[in-house]
């Protein structure tokens, strides 16, 4: 896992986002081990407390779950990926409609303009569609 | 693991004042990022905590005491000056300075010297700044010392040794056991280690607080904080 942590917001908070993302993309699947507190407060050079407190509320949160003496790890939940997942669709819709708002589009103009970059940045891809076929 | 506190400490070089009044508590526990330009009182500031100075006003104490032999045993300090011996190797520094300290970890110290690289047989004298500053940093995270203080660890040296230096804080500190105080100017790489940052300014605390909570409540870094405090 990569962590681009750009120091703006409190860094706990980054952490947390970093497995959510890594888990709605699937790069973390449920059951996976994470890396101990102390390994990734080395990797991403941060401090151990602050690695704690970002571990204390996944845990809260149910994202992951300790087992003693085996390390951390991804819940085994169904629901989770997708809790997750909407979660994070959620935020990027939410930081989009307040820009392309504030920009001065209505809801209709929104909706046409994702229609047409979205075929257009499929066609810059290669044409891959993944599965439902479009807007 | 201890406490450390200042109540309204002063402290001058003839007609500088280089601490002045200073009152602040450090967490045990945590990592202190003691923040400001030259000459801000810094340096002071970890040598009245190391007993090196004396105040001349003021008390500072280590767990309510003074600072003393029994309390320099306490204390780990790596001073920015460099005090290595050039004509000894590596590996007999580690002899020499495990020899004053009880509480020297070698199973610490040897998987530092192999984390930083470094040549046992080496001749400090032949040593670059940047392992130099490595070795530095190795002698005093090898001790189970409850009061760590490092003053400039990462000044003048290249950036894969910051890095390295760096990584060992965070991989050696024992937030149960120990308290470190860190001083530097090079916030950006090094803020996201801080669980509290002081700004000091002629002598004075001129912000402070848990770095996350400042950057939860002003949406900037330590390292904006630093420049709109010092800019």
């Amino acid at each position: 896992m990569q962590l681009r942590l750009d120091q703006h917001s409190p860094i706990y908070q980054q952490i947390i986002d970093e497995f959510k993302r890594a888990i709605a993309r699937g790069e973390l699947k449920p059951g996976d081990r994470i890396p101990s507190q102390r390994e990734l407060a080395s990797m991403v050079q941060v401090n151990p407390n602050t690695v704690q407190r970002a571990y204390r509320e996944m845990e809260q949160l149910g994202i992951t779950e300790t087992l003693r003496g085996q390390g951390t790890f991804v819940t085994q939940d169904a629901g989770l990926v997708d809790s997750v997942r909407r979660e994070m669709a959620e935020r990027a819709l939410v930081s989009f409609v307040q820009e392309m708002n504030a920009l001065g589009y209505g809801c209709e103009e929104m909706v046409e303009l994702v229609r047409e970059t979205y075929r257009r940045v499929l066609a810059a891809q290669g044409g891959e569609s993944d599965g439902d076929g479009g807007v | 693991m201890a406490t450390v506190v200042f109540e309204r400490v002063s402290k001058s070089f003839g007609r500088v004042r280089a601490v002045d009044e200073l009152s602040f508590t450090i967490r045990e526990g945590t990592i202190l990022g003691l923040l400001g330009p030259n000459g801000s009182g810094k340096s002071t500031m970890l040598k009245l905590i190391a007993g090196l100075y004396r105040p001349d006003a003021g008390r500072v104490t280590i767990d309510g005491q003074e600072p003393s032999p029994k309390t320099k045993a306490m204390v780990a300090y790596l001073p920015e000056i460099d005090y290595l011996y050039g004509w000894m190797t590596v590996r007999q520094t580690l002899e020499y300075v495990s020899a004053f300290y009880a509480d020297w970890d070698r199973e610490r110290a040897e998987g530092l010297l192999k984390f930083m690289g470094l040549d046992p047989e080496a001749r400090v004298s032949r040593l670059s700044k940047g392992m130099r500053a490595r070795l530095k940093i190795l002698l005093a995270m090898s001790r189970s010392a409850p009061v760590v203080l490092l003053d400039e660890p990462l000044s003048g040296i290249d950036p894969t040794s910051r890095s390295r230096v760096l990584r060992a804080i965070v991989s050696e500190f024992r937030a149960d056991s120990q308290t470190v105080v860190m001083s530097t100017h090079d916030v950006v790489e090094s803020e996201a280690l801080f669980d509290e940052v002081l700004f000091l300014k002629d002598g004075r605390v001129a912000l402070t607080g848990e770095a996350e909570r400042l950057r939860e409540e002003r949406g900037k870094s330590i390292q904006e904080l630093f420049e709109e405090v010092f800019g």
